[in-house]
């Protein structure tokens, strides 16, 4: 069954190539049932990979499944191949199964779009991506999925292109990305001059038996983790993920909540040998990092009046969460976390997303209200989607951060008191965001004083929200689901019940930090992230439903404005950024392009030269290969033993 | 009584694909000349399946030669080994090539049909002679079999008298040089007392020469004839006007097989046979690869004439190809094959749309034929330019890989000057590409130029056939570059 994983990515591609060249004539509907058709193919052929492997002993559980020789360049020789491992098919299970559910949401969803087929290539196009990035056996194989996912991100951030902002948005994504790329690109060659390879089983067995040097280590972990940075949106890179928000909703869903963003704690997860062979100082920064990323992001939440930026901070906001788990030494922690906020925030996005369609388009959360009775459907699976991100048990959320958390207690109670004042946090906006959307008096009708209306309140008043269509609900309720018992995976009772421990072990190499503390300990911290997160949901309820508490006192401006750092950046380089590129640009023009034009010259003089010698006469060319001769016999003679 | 006569051993497994084209040839022209009126796309079809069979013939011969190790016979004069075999595909590659394109390009000149076939399967029947020649004799022949073939398909376009020229040019310089490649055979046959390579290589390896200057100028000789095959400087001054003068499909036929052919010659005789005289003749070779990729560039740079750019052009890969070849290590070995496939395919593509873009009367080959082209044909453009790119040695183009590899093989053997200046010479040649790409994309159409009509499917699928397999080299050289490390030339006694 191992050998069939190179369907997995296959289908999607395949996909993505009948939609490019003949998408139009196939149209819509069809082309959005072909695209969710060959995901659905993609998780069955996972699901087939999977149960094989789940049934072997931790010892047998990985596997290379070598497709060809791709690069033998000297000493280099890198292969298309797949590691197929419990880290690799995990990560390939939710890639296709809520790319699957994603791509169902978008038929309905992108319904009457003009791009409709080429939206639904470049998603198939992206999925392959993504699976070639988890599944590749080498460092180059997942940096071409790394720039793979990046493109078609860009691609579908600014997929309605026609509108300038989401042009820039896009641009504004790439750019921030090349660091990170940087990053990862550094590491890679650091890592084939240390190990003579970039397979993944070569460099991180040698790395196991201990044969790097610690200063080499710290080198790549350190890179790649700045390419992670910049792929998972963490400070300070985070600056693309907010304004990638231009893209359809499904796109928000699929690539900046579910897999992309994932990708760098994906990537700091597979290379944990080597973490473990860099100094010290990097799992604490790997760890701080994460948790005041996780802090930042959740404060600026608070304050969003846009649904999908909410959305968007907290996202950067729980893969801070991650790489605090991944700095702690929790890697079963950091992919649990990953697999439930795949699931419940891929859940959430398509939630705002039904509700942006009901509400014709409209983000601002000021405008919703009292939407429950509109769309009862939607409604009840963002409950599940708020719970389970709040932190409430059973709920999936719940699990997963109460173990991030209690490694970051074992590592530093600092540490863990910042997490679990995000936690409080994020209970607090998350239930601000469901007050302000579902409930309350309904306002989409109201008059908006300062915005240019023009009577558009009447519109409104005749357009009524509405539910959205089977396929965009029939994918809310399967996440849903998903979202509700995700967690019961890893459960933290006993040995026997971290199911996804057990399996996880050998992408781990005993890499996994035990759990110092008792479980009087963690049962106590588990009650006190509890009561925290009632406590944010009662303080948003006082807040935003009973109104006794002014709002004023939580939607601080500088909050609202992101810290203005987005703005400083932009005053930078507008000022001394740009008159740096100014000069660059007169030292190209004068420099460089006046040697380009020297050569040329010279190249030009010369060509007239060796025209001459081509006449046309046969006599010319003749004594050509007569002095040609002459020389070639002197050489010759000068070298013999004459 | 009477003594039993013996006749020499004969392989005939290993023959048949230089029996192939012969009795192809044969049966065409007899065909033809006792038939009256023959259906227009009997000649082409016949000679495209010939080659095809040759094609599919080299497969099992790959692999018995892999089992059984190389073999020689016909009392040693004639070899067969995986590297024979690899250049026996690119001329079959060729011959298909040039029969596809032709099938259109006779009938709108108005030529006469069959004769073109005829020759261009004699020409690849003494290219397969030259790239498993054990002799030098042999050697020879096979190189007259191919060139006298070649000097009339030059001259097969009657009404253009540039096509006489060229031919009349070609066959006078031709001569010239290989009286020089005789007068070479000659001198290295009295220094070691035998044509045969396998028995010049056992005997300079046994042996030190104590006046070793016949042999060494012996050398020199073979360098010149050989050297004016492959067109590299000084000896390469042909190239330009033979190309622009000859029919075009005869061109992509002399730059692919001639040139593969040409290299074999090169490689058996010098790597292989003088192998113990590298360090005499290596630095020579190194000056003329030099030479060759340098003046190719820079005179390419102003010509306005297309086949005549590509002329340069093909002068500029042959100095590559010289590159790789002076390293004289299997690497070197492998890369030079490599090379020369990547490069078949390249150039006939190319010359497939020259000789679609060039209309009717061979005579438009000004860029003024190509402006607007990106507009007037965008399929045939696109193609065009991932042939140009790949000619320039773009990533992600076969063009690149190989480029890649001549220069890593040049660079192992500690050639940097030679590898820097090849890397020069290649920039400066992409200025010939991108002027191709400019005219046709972004340059007006200019006023008065007929839109030409429907692309003629011979040519459309050799260029779209070429690009694809150019892209799919360049995005996973893998196996390619396997078959050329595993072609390694070797030299057996009988």
């Amino acid at each position: 069954m191992v050998d069939l994983i190179w369907l997995v990515p296959a289908l999607p591609l395949g996909g993505f190539i009948v939609l490019i060249f003949c998408g139009r004539r196939i149209g819509e509907p069809f082309a959005g049932w072909l695209a969710t058709g060959v995901m659905a193919g993609s998780f069955i052929a996972t699901v087939a990979v999977f149960l094989d492997m789940a049934g072997r002993s931790a010892h047998d559980r990985r596997a290379v499944v070598t497709l060809f020789e791709w690069i033998p360049a000297g000493d280099l020789s890198v292969d298309v191949g797949f590691l197929v491992d419990p880290l690799s098919l995990t990560m390939c299970l939710f890639i296709t199964g809520v790319g699957a559910l994603i791509h169902l949401y978008s038929v309905g969803y992108m319904h009457g779009d003009a791009g409709f087929p080429r939206f639904f290539a470049y998603l198939n196009l992206f999925t392959f991506a993504m699976l070639m990035l988890v599944l590749g056996d080498n460092l180059l194989l997942t940096f071409l999925g790394w720039e793979g996912v990046g493109a078609c991100s860009y691609m579908l951030i600014s997929f309605w292109f026609t509108e300038p902002a989401n042009a820039t948005a896009g641009k504004k994504a790439f750019v921030t990305n090349r660091i990170g790329d940087w990053g990862f690109m550094v590491a890679m060659f650091a890592t084939f001059f240390t190990f003579g390879s970039l397979n993944y089983v070569d460099v991180l067995d040698a790395s196991e038996a201990g044969t790097v040097a610690q200063t080499t280590a710290t080198l790549i972990a350190v890179m790649l983790l700045v390419g992670a940075v910049g792929k998972s949106a963490q400070f300070p890179l985070y600056l693309w993920l907010p304004d990638a928000m231009a893209g359809p909703t499904p796109v928000s869903a699929l690539i900046h909540a579910a897999t992309m963003v994932t990708s760098g704690v994906y990537l700091l997860t597979r290379v944990n040998p080597v973490i473990a062979d860099a100094a010290g100082w990097v799992p604490d920064l790997i760890a701080w990092l994460g948790v005041g990323t996780a802090l930042f992001a959740a404060t600026i939440a608070m304050a969003q009046t846009d649904i999908k930026k909410v959305l968007a901070y907290s996202t950067i906001s729980q893969l801070g969460y991650m790489f605090l788990a991944v700095g702690s030494g929790a890697y079963v922690a950091a992919v649990f976390h990953m697999v439930t906020h795949a699931f419940f925030k891929a859940l959430l996005f398509l939630g705002s997303g039904s509700v942006i369609h009901g509400m014709d388009g409209d983000q601002d959360m000021r405008h919703y209200g009292g939407l429950r009775r509109f769309m009862p459907v939607t409604a009840g699976t963002f409950v599940v989607g708020w719970l389970a991100i709040a932190g409430v048990p059973p709920f999936s959320g719940f699990w997963s951060k109460d173990e991030i958390l209690a490694f970051a207690w074992n590592k530093s109670p600092a540490l863990w008191f910042v997490g679990l004042l995000t936690a409080v946090l994020t209970a607090f906006y998350m239930t601000r965001l469901m007050a302000m959307t579902f409930s309350g008096e309904s306002r989409y009708a109201d008059e908006r004083p300062g915005e240019e209306d023009g009577g558009a309140a009447a519109l409104r008043a005749d357009h009524t929200p509405h539910e959205s269509p089977r396929t965009m609900t029939a994918p809310l309720v399967v996440l849903a689901g998903l979202a509700m018992v995700a967690g019961f995976v890893q459960l933290p009772f006993s040995s026997s019940t971290k199911w996804l421990e057990h399996w996880l072990e050998p992408s781990l190499y005993s890499n996994e930090v035990h759990l110092g503390i008792g479980g009087g300990t963690q049962f106590l911290l588990a009650a006190i992230a509890v009561v925290g997160g009632v406590v944010g949901i009662g303080v948003a309820v006082a807040v935003y439903v009973k109104a006794r508490v002014d709002r004023g006192l939580f939607e601080q401006a500088i909050f609202a404005d992101a810290w203005r750092i987005d703005r400083s950046v932009a005053r930078f380089m507008g000022g001394p950024g740009r008159q740096g590129f100014d000069a660059t640009n007169r030292f190209d023009e004068r420099v460089v392009d006046g040697a380009v034009f020297g050569v040329a010259d010279v190249v030009r003089r010369l060509a007239g030269l060796g025209r001459l010698f081509h006449s046309g006469m046969v006599r010319t060319y003749a004594s050509g290969i007569g002095v040609g001769a002459v020389a070639l016999i002197t050489w010759f003679l000068v070298r013999s033993t004459l | 009584m009477i003594a039993a006569l013996t006749t020499p051993y004969v392989a005939w497994w290993a023959l048949v694909p230089l029996i192939t084209f012969a009795v192809a040839g044969f049966l065409l022209l007899t065909v033809a000349s006792l038939v009256r009126r023959l259906p227009a796309v009997l000649a082409p079809a016949w000679t495209a399946v010939a080659g095809l069979g040759v094609l599919l013939y080299l497969v099992p011969m790959w692999s018995r030669v892999g089992r059984d190790g190389a073999d020689s016979f016909l009392a040693g004069t004639v070899g067969v080994d995986r590297s024979s075999i690899f250049v026996t595909g690119i001329l079959a590659v060729a011959v298909i090539a040039a029969a596809l394109i032709s099938r259109d390009y006779l009938p709108r000149e108005d030529l006469p049909g069959v004769e073109l076939y005829v020759l261009l399967l004699m020409s690849a029947a003494g290219g397969v002679v030259m790239a498993s020649a054990n002799d030098l004799i042999v050697l020879f022949l096979g190189l007259e079999i191919l060139s006298i073939a070649v000097y009339v398909l030059a001259a097969l376009h009657l009404r253009r008298i540039e096509s006489q020229e060229a031919a009349l040019k070609y066959f006078l310089l031709g001569a010239f040089s290989s009286a020089f490649l005789l007068y070479g055979i000659a001198l290295v046959y009295g220094a070691t007392g035998s044509t045969n390579m396998v028995r010049i290589s056992a005997f300079l390896a046994q042996n030190v020469l104590v006046d070793d200057a016949m042999l060494l100028a012996g050398l020199g000789l073979l360098l010149v004839g050989l050297g004016f095959k492959v067109a590299v400087v000084p000896f390469h001054a042909w190239t330009p006007d033979v190309y622009q003068g000859a029919p075009t499909p005869v061109v992509a036929w002399m730059a692919a097989g001639v040139k593969a052919a040409g290299f074999a010659a090169l490689m058996r005789v010098f790597v292989l046979t003088l192998g113990t005289y590298v360090s005499d003749w290596r630095p020579a070779f190194q000056v003329i690869a030099a030479a060759t990729v340098l003046a190719g560039a820079v005179v390419a740079v102003v010509q306005t004439d297309v086949k005549r750019m590509l002329a340069y052009s093909s002068i500029v890969h042959a100095g590559f190809i010289l590159v790789g070849l002076q390293a004289a290590t299997d690497r070197g070995n492998s890369s030079v094959l490599a090379y020369l496939a990547v490069y078949a395919f390249l150039t006939v593509g190319s010359f497939a749309v020259v000789t679609v873009v060039s209309g009717t009367g061979d005579a438009s080959h000004g860029l003024d034929a190509y402006r607007g082209m990106g507009r007037r044909h965008p399929a045939l453009a696109g193609v065009f330019t991932v042939l140009l790119l790949g000619q320039a040695g773009i990533p992600f183009t076969g063009g690149f890989v190989v480029k890649l590899g001549v220069l890593a093989a040049a660079v192992d053997g500690g050639a940097y000057w030679l590898a820097g200046v090849a890397m020069l010479a290649a920039a400066v040649a992409a200025f010939v590409y991108l002027r191709l790409l400019v005219a046709m994309y972004l340059e007006e159409v200019p006023s008065g130029t007929e839109t030409s009509g429907a692309v003629p499917l011979g040519a459309l699928v050799v260029a779209v056939a070429s690009a694809v397999i150019v892209l799919v080299v360049g995005l996973v050289p893998g196996p390619l570059l396997d078959l050329a490390r595993d072609a390694v030339p070797v030299l057996v006694a009988g």
